[in-house]
């Protein structure tokens, strides 16, 4: 049986990843765990977020987790969702500049202000709903998802990747930017799986069927 | 291709049984929660708002059940709103499953709090609730005030400007409430809502007065509002959830079908 491991480091709930991932694969080991030990034995690693980047990340040095995400980042199946996913690149600009993670190599931006859609109309912050995920690549998490599905977002900040190659996913609001990362065996994702009905189950059915190779 | 324009259906739960709006008199009872919960997720809905009613201190558990069994089964945003005083109430509503809260009171007898909870949760998670009442005559401009205690009393704070505070304390979301269409089927105050949103920069969900289909339509393209609620036009199965996207997206409006 496999073991997938939900890093719990104090940011936000975890119920609804964890009942979601027990959802989706009932035959899947779930523990939401904070301990190094269990999370570098658990064959997947789930690494979930909300709230702001500077706190996420003081949580991620003090409790020494941030070295363990690097190390699984490095080894086994890693799925960053929404905060995790933008501590995984090398800096953000929330909180006037919070350096993270530096696993995926590449930035994390504010929307701007005043974004206006083709009909004129002023786009809010966040970003909030469900909006297409135009697939970009193929990979065995996109297996049975169809192309431009919805998925459920919130935020203000996103990702932008040096290298192109990484993104998995856009979305537009209203320009493309990238919603999801592929690089090695991590898979990043800024919307919420856990929230996103059928397909985000889908999803997680599909990372805990990933040896993480592409 | 864009964001799509959001329909919540809203269960107003009194000791852990859907009752018809609060504005009736004649209370109906409507079911169970979490049957409810599990219809409108079948149907499509794209989150599903709780107002807990309940008036008793000691019932108020009922409600936090009720999240816990939805958000086992259902995995689409659940907001709980009603009764929302502390940040260990919200703390509560998030372990059981919640993914924002919705205050309404509280933020007006302590617009702190909503700024405390919002640092300490993150705004994505907090939903200002705001209850408005017309306070402008027929010829002059339009002027809305903020109503507590289900609409019966006045604070004298003017609708738009609470909204915008609300957001600088850190509010990720609008829930508008027009007091003088809730439960009127009338269909939601459109220039009140349009005012809001064009006011604030997060997103506005209008509620208060959807009698038909059209009316969720008309609070998308005429209230400008980023999502809209409705509670007994889909209790009673009067509607589908489907059916309101159906003629959303028939007016041309993207949803999630």
């Amino acid at each position: 049986m496999s073991s997938v491991a939900v890093i719990d480091y104090g940011m936000g709930n975890l119920h609804s990843i964890v009942k979601a991932l027990q959802h989706a694969a009932p035959e899947a080991e779930v523990v939401c765990v904070s301990d190094a030990e269990t999370i570098l034995r658990a064959d997947r690693v789930v690494f979930p977020g909300v709230g702001a980047i500077r706190d996420c990340m003081q949580a991620l040095n003090q409790s020494g987790l941030a070295a363990v995400i690097q190390q699984v980042a490095q080894s086994k199946p890693l799925l960053g969702i929404c905060l995790g996913m933008q501590a995984l690149l090398t800096d953000s600009e929330e909180n006037n500049g919070t350096e993270c993670l530096d696993v995926v190599a590449g930035h994390v931006l504010r929307f701007p202000e005043s974004l206006t859609d083709s009909d004129g109309n002023s786009l809010k912050i966040p970003h909030m709903g469900w909006n297409q995920v135009h697939q970009r690549q193929t990979h065995p998490l996109w297996e049975n998802i169809p192309q431009d599905s919805r998925f459920y977002f919130v935020h203000s900040y996103y990702a932008r990747p040096d290298d192109a190659a990484v993104t998995a996913a856009t979305a537009q609001y209203p320009d493309a930017f990238s919603c999801a990362l592929a690089q090695d065996n991590i898979f990043a994702v800024q919307f919420h799986p856990e929230k996103s009905q059928a397909v985000g189950l889908q999803l997680l059915k599909n990372f805990l069927h990933w040896d993480g190779q592409v | 291709m864009s964001l799509a324009k959001r329909i919540i259906p809203c269960l107003d739960v009194d000791n852990g049984r859907v009752v018809k709006g609060v504005k009736f008199v004649d209370i109906r009872d409507a079911g169970d929660p979490v049957e409810i919960a599990r219809r409108y997720d079948r149907e499509g809905a794209d989150e599903i708002t709780f107002l807990d009613i309940t008036a008793t201190h000691d019932n108020r558990d009922t409600i936090v059940h009720v999240v816990e069994q939805v958000a086992s089964e259902v995995f689409i945003p659940l907001t709980v709103g009603g009764g929302i005083r502390t940040l260990d109430d919200i703390r509560r509503m998030l372990n059981a499953g919640a993914d924002k809260v919705g205050i309404n009171s509280a933020a007006v007898f302590n617009p702190d709090f909503v700024r405390e909870a919002a640092e300490r949760f993150g705004s994505q998670c907090i939903v200002v609730a705001i209850d408005a009442k017309k306070v402008s005559s027929a010829d002059e401009p339009g002027r809305w005030e903020i109503f507590t205690h289900g609409g019966r009393k006045p604070t004298g704070i003017d609708a738009i400007e609470w909204a915008k505070k609300m957001v600088d304390y850190g509010a990720g979301e609008i829930l508008l409430t027009s007091m003088d269409r809730d439960g009127t089927r009338e269909g939601f105050d459109l220039p009140l809502t349009r005012a809001i949103s064009e006011a604030v920069t997060v997103p506005v969900i209008a509620s208060g007065g959807v009698g038909n289909l059209d009316h969720l339509a008309d609070g998308v393209l005429e209230g400008k509002a980023d999502a809209v609620l409705a509670a007994s036009i889909f209790h009673f199965a009067e509607y589908t959830i489907e059916q309101a996207k159906q003629r959303m997206a028939a007016r041309g409006i993207e949803v999630r079908l």
